[in-house]
């Protein structure tokens, strides 16, 4: 049997939820940017899954076509988000001996 | 059989994100990212996207997380300075929790009882996608092109060292 929709918009759900767990109990930045890429991968999963089922309601294969292209979109500019934060994270290193977000209080040093 | 493969990667993807969030060495943690991320390409294949999931594994494992790995040891990043259980992370699980539930809610009352036909062969054929991407959706595509490079001129300039720059 075809697993239901509503099962992969749940664990995205599940997934989505523990990200912001990350994000907002974790003091380390690396920490925090690997849960924000957990809820950007959960969305991802939400999206083909939405595309999935319109396309299989609607009977066409645009609907999906244009989730997987959208997906796509979604990783690349992930992509290109990591590779600047983690530049940003080494700039901040060099400055503070630190990337923990406790100690990072000041606007200039 | 799909369902059992759906279950068991769901259960490995909950597990291994709680490890990502929950580890307190940051080492650890990517790679139970990697085991989360590969679980979501087994989601993909399922939803009958095969491309996707192997970008997924191409991009996502094999390049965001290694670069994540890389910085870390170039970092020497020590684990969390807060430790054990205080309000803050109580009320962070409270925060977490309860969207998860709102998200759970929403999805489960509008989508639930919703049943996918099975897959086709032409459901899975890479023409199509093909010319979605290169055709329908040539500028966006191009677009995305232009922010890669604008993103990659970033980064060097931001992660080089300033005494460069004041010399």
């Amino acid at each position: 049997m075809t697993v239901p929709v509503s099962w992969y918009l749940a664990l995205a759900a599940a997934l989505f939820g523990i990200g912001i767990l990350g994000v907002l109990s974790r003091r380390n930045a690396i920490t925090m940017f690997l849960s924000i890429e957990l809820m950007l991968n959960s969305v991802n999963l939400t999206i083909v899954a939405f595309a999935r089922s319109f396309g299989d309601r609607a009977g066409d294969m645009t609907a999906v076509l244009d989730g997987n292209v959208l997906v796509l979109m979604v990783i690349a500019v992930a992509a290109a988000e990591a590779a600047v934060g983690l530049a940003l994270f080494i700039a901040v290193y060099r400055g503070r001996r630190s990337i923990d977000v406790n100690r990072l209080n000041l606007m200039r040093w | 059989m799909e369902m059992a493969v759906f279950l068991l990667f769901a259960a490995l993807a909950l597990v291994s994100s709680l490890v990502v969030v929950l580890h307190r060495n940051p080492i650890y943690a990517v790679m139970s990212l990697v085991v989360t991320f590969v679980s979501i390409a087994v989601m993909f294949v399922l939803l009958g996207a095969p491309f996707l999931a192997a970008v997924q594994v191409l991009v996502y494992t094999g390049a965001i997380l290694v670069l994540f790995l890389f910085v870390i040891m170039l970092l020497n990043v020590s684990g969390d300075s807060s430790r054990g259980f205080d309000l803050h992370k109580a009320l962070a699980a409270v925060v977490a929790a309860g969207f998860a539930l709102l998200l759970l809610t929403l999805f489960w009352g509008r989508y639930h009882g919703l049943d996918l036909s099975p897959l086709q062969e032409s459901d899975v054929a890479l023409k199509p996608l093909a010319r979605a991407l290169l055709d329908t959706y040539l500028l966006p595509f191009e677009i995305v092109g232009l922010l890669l490079l604008a993103a990659v001129t970033a980064a060097t300039v931001l992660a080089r060292r300033s005494q460069d720059t004041s010399s």
